[in-house]
């Protein structure tokens, strides 16, 4: 009797916490499509409010898929090469490298903002291009392309395959083109549905680097939260999970399968 | 000459691009951030701010508390969720674990929009509360309403965390203490949070210096909150006050990674103070 | 094609201090079989690898193949053909592309390629194997396609670390037998890591063992079993009983009995468990009290108290059940009691 007591129990805070992170989510959607949310589902569906925020905010959008893509090209060319030495290199200096590269992380994108706003603020061609928050996207996102990669690497023992590669002739760029790159695969793919869905959804960095004319999606949610009706906001934060989910899933589906590859 | 070495220096040379990104683009400016923090009417003594000035510390101690009782909470909740999860198949489990990972990629300010619809003067609870009660709970714009929103994006990463150290338990452990004699709640007890004690601190540690770190979430709830990020930001916003902003986030940023490294040792991989 | 293999003064410290090897010469002559031989840590790996290109010997040491220094070379470029412990085939090709991976990056034409990858395929026994994938296959598969992949190049000298370590006990007997065909088969020059002494006697025409980086004795299987050089050799290669006493007349006096020692002249001996026979009352030179026996299917091993600081083990193909106390009778063989060699050299 108690053990199924204690199964209840358990199964309730797990829907309750389940109702807490999904209900607000759910509010929010329906408060985008509604006529008028004070009044309730009563009022109708409508999608006027998505219209009018794609009116207002296209262009911020569309920015902020562009500095995204160029966020995972970044990664991609600083960031594979960089796993690349870490897995091979096996010496101290590959510990510290890896330290070094996660500090941005560690630390509040508020203070990274801060620091590159001091140092850079200055060259007024840079701070007022989207290039400026481009930057602050790279310095977040590159440890977790680097991680992602990394981890492919060894759990296939790149060393080894390396070594056999090499015993059988292959040069660098041979065994680097054909047989590195098409291992860590999974891991490539993993990583950049990581660093799109980090740079879409960044908000710390972004806001402190934006200016009127460079502004991003959740900056410009921010600013929808502020000023304008909560239909407007609930619209514009419809459009960002519209977004943002089907990467999400995606991420969670190819993170399972860069997994299994290592098994 | 020698093969092997060269093939190391080639390895080690390609990562010398990220190298010098990093180094131009975050140890340079955060060299400047240190001087700038230094270089206040007060110089070095700015970064002693954070205690000696009576705003400060109380900044600092409200956000430590905060932090401290969100990832307490968090872990507690976690633990029954993920245990619970991880040892139970029904059917729609899938779906449901999806369900509560989705808000790991919400930003800050999505979370903090979130909070009011649920708790806000318009929100859903104030409702509730006025149809049952008579009276309308308002709870988003204060320190309960941060709570909120910091357990909203903790809690999604922790159980993932959770589930996965679950997962890695060996069943042999709990199947020799039982064959001792030993009862469910005792196993538990004695296997396996013991098994799982180096996931809760790391994951414990992650959810703390998120929360000191955050900022969007208390941007975006505003008035009467006085968390470090947000003093922080209206020191340098609204009153130009670059060296104590400065010193004020270098100190943030020391705590933050502190706990950071104090999780990775524990845990070997680290994650981020992101949100 | 087969080449020569001359390692002169090769040492490898690693960074952080270890000596894997100390300074090692070591001729290998064409076409010929041999086996390292040693317990882990004891520096046979490190060699593969400095033959290999994979490591490089410490200043002074020097790698030749056929009178030409290749210690400079890189692996890429010495022609070596390497089997390595995990297989490690590449898992983003199939068995074929694997087979064919060291005739492609040499630029081979294609039709050329697919012959020469028949031929190998043929040779390893998994000729419809070609298109399958690595994730397809048992260890015993993956552990042949390794085999043929090394060979398609037509290599120099193949390097074998470790292969049949991963298999169970059948499939280890069974692909020792092939592999043993095919290197007799090719005339290839083929150095082999093991710490399994039953297969270093099997395969190797000579073998080399090896303790704590050093070469403890090379020779061929007969002269290290008959013959160890020192105790350490002795004690690695099948069981070595032990007798101390005192040397009276050509006899060495111990507790249980008198051992005819045939002109040796030492105070502590040894000699095999096969060596020693179970005989009448009478015959004998050793009595023994029977400790416990062990079946074995084909033949019995007793453990018997001799007197001595450790039992003597005896193998036997009586077919008898030996009870825990009963006195046997042994006889040891004239011509297999050696004197123990020195510790250490």
């Amino acid at each position: 009797m108690r053990k199924l007591l204690r199964y209840w129990l358990q199964l309730a805070v797990t829907l309750a916490v389940c109702a807490f992170l999904v209900v607000p989510v759910v509010l929010s959607i329906l408060a985008g499509i509604t006529e008028n949310f004070f009044v309730g589902l009563k009022s109708g569906f409508t999608l006027r409010w998505v219209i009018e925020v794609w009116n207002l905010y296209s262009a911020t959008i569309w920015r902020s898929i562009g500095i995204a893509l160029a966020c995972l090209a970044a990664t991609l060319i600083l960031g594979v090469p960089a796993a690349y030495a870490l897995a091979r290199a096996q010496s101290r200096f590959t510990r510290w490298i890896e330290e070094l590269l996660t500090l941005p992380i560690a630390v509040p994108g508020l203070a990274t903002a801060l620091a590159l706003i001091l140092l850079y603020g200055g060259w007024r061609d840079f701070r007022a291009s989207w290039l400026f928050i481009l930057v602050g996207h790279v310095l977040f996102t590159l440890p977790f392309m680097v991680r992602s990669v990394l981890a492919v690497m060894m759990a296939v023992d790149l060393k080894t395959l390396e070594e056999a590669a090499a015993s059988l002739g292959a040069s660098f760029r041979q065994r680097f083109l054909s047989v590195v790159l098409p291992n860590v695969r999974p891991g490539i793919v993993a990583g950049s549905l990581m660093v799109v869905t980090l740079s879409m959804g960044e908000f710390n960095l972004t806001w402190m680097l934006h200016t009127p004319l460079t502004k991003t999606l959740p900056v410009g949610l921010a600013d929808s939260y502020a000023s304008m009706r909560l239909e407007l906001g609930s619209a514009y934060t419809l459009i960002f999970l519209v977004m943002i989910v089907p990467l999400l899933v995606s991420l969670q589906w190819a993170a399972a399968r860069a997994e299994r590859r290592g098994a | 000459m020698d093969p092997v070495a060269r093939d190391r220096r080639r390895a080690l040379a390609l990562a010398v691009p990220a190298l010098a990104v990093f180094a131009a683009f975050w140890l340079l400016p955060m060299a400047r951030l240190v001087q700038v923090g230094a270089s206040g009417p007060d110089g070095i003594a700015a970064y002693f701010a954070v205690v000696t000035n009576a705003n400060y510390f109380r900044s600092l101690a409200s956000t430590v508390a905060l932090s401290a009782g969100v990832s307490v909470v968090t872990l507690a909740l976690s633990l029954i969720t993920g245990i619970f999860l991880q040892r139970n198949r029904f059917s729609g489990r899938d779906v449901l674990i999806s369900l509560m990972t989705l808000p790991l990629a919400f930003p800050g300010v999505v979370v903090g929009f979130l909070v009011i619809l649920l708790v806000g003067r318009q929100g859903l609870a104030g409702d509730v509360t006025t149809r049952l009660f008579d009276e309308k709970v308002v709870l988003a714009y204060g320190m309960a309403g941060l709570f909120i929103g910091y357990l909203y994006f903790s809690i999604p990463r922790v159980i993932l965390t959770i589930m996965a150290s679950v997962e890695k338990l060996d069943p042999a452990l709990e199947e020799a203490a039982r064959s001792l004699g030993a009862s469910t709640w005792q196993v538990l007890r004695d296997v396996i949070l013991p098994a799982l004690t180096p996931a809760i601190i790391s994951s414990g540690a992650i959810c703390f210096a998120t929360s000191m770190g955050a900022f969007g979430t208390a941007f975006t709830l505003a008035t009467q909150i006085n968390v470090l990020p947000l003093t922080i930001y209206n020191e340098f916003t609204n009153y130009a006050n670059f060296s104590m902003a400065a010193s004020l986030s270098i100190v943030l940023g020391i705590i933050t990674w502190a706990a950071l490294a104090a999780a990775r040792s524990l845990a070997g991989a680290g994650v981020a103070a992101a949100g | 094609m087969a080449v020569a293999i001359h390692l002169e003064n090769c040492a490898k410290t690693f960074p952080d201090g270890t000596h894997a090897l100390e300074p090692l010469t070591l001729d290998i002559a064409a076409g010929e079989v041999i086996v390292l031989l040693g317990p882990s840590g004891c520096g046979k790996t490190t060699t593969l690898r400095i033959i290999a290109g994979l490591e490089s010997p410490d200043f002074g040491g020097r790698v030749l193949f056929d009178r030409e220094d290749v210690t400079p070379q890189p692996i890429e470029k010495r022609g070596v053909g390497m089997v390595f412990q995990s297989y490690a085939l590449f898992p983003n090709m199939s068995v074929a592309e694997n087979i064919g991976y060291g005739l492609r990056v040499r630029d081979v034409a294609k039709d050329e390629r697919d012959r020469r990858v028949a031929e190998m395929l043929e040779l390893v026994d998994l000729e419809s194997f070609g298109a399958r994938r690595v994730d397809q296959l048992s260890g015993g598969q993956r552990q042949r396609v390794a085999l043929a992949r090394a060979l398609a190049i037509r290599p120099r000298a193949l390097l074998l670390d470790e292969p049949l370590t991963a298999l169970d006990a059948k499939l280890r007997e069974q692909l020792r037998v092939e592999i043993d065909r095919l290197l007799r088969q090719l005339g290839i020059t083929a150095v082999y890591v093991t710490h399994d002494q039953a297969e270093a006697m099997a395969l190797g025409d000579r073998i080399v063992v090896m303790e704590k980086g050093r070469i403890a004795q090379a020779g061929t299987p007969q002269e290290i079993y008959h013959h160890p050089a020192t105790a350490f050799v002795a004690d690695f290669i099948g069981t070595m009983n032990c007798l101390a006493g005192e040397v009276v007349d050509g006899h060495l006096v111990v507790a249980a009995g008198r051992l005819p020692l045939g002109g040796i002249a030492a105070r502590e001996v040894m000699f095999r468990p096969e060596d020693v026979r179970l005989v009448r009352p009478g015959e004998h030179h050793l009595e023994a009290k029977v400790i416990s026996s062990f079946f074995l299917g084909d033949h019995t091993r007793l453990v018997v108290d001799a007197g001595g600081t450790s039992p003597l083990i005896v193998e036997t193909t009586e077919r008898r059940v030996w009870p825990r106390g009963e006195t046997v009778h042994l006889a040891v063989a004239q011509g297999s009691i050696l004197p123990v060699p020195a510790q250490g050299p």
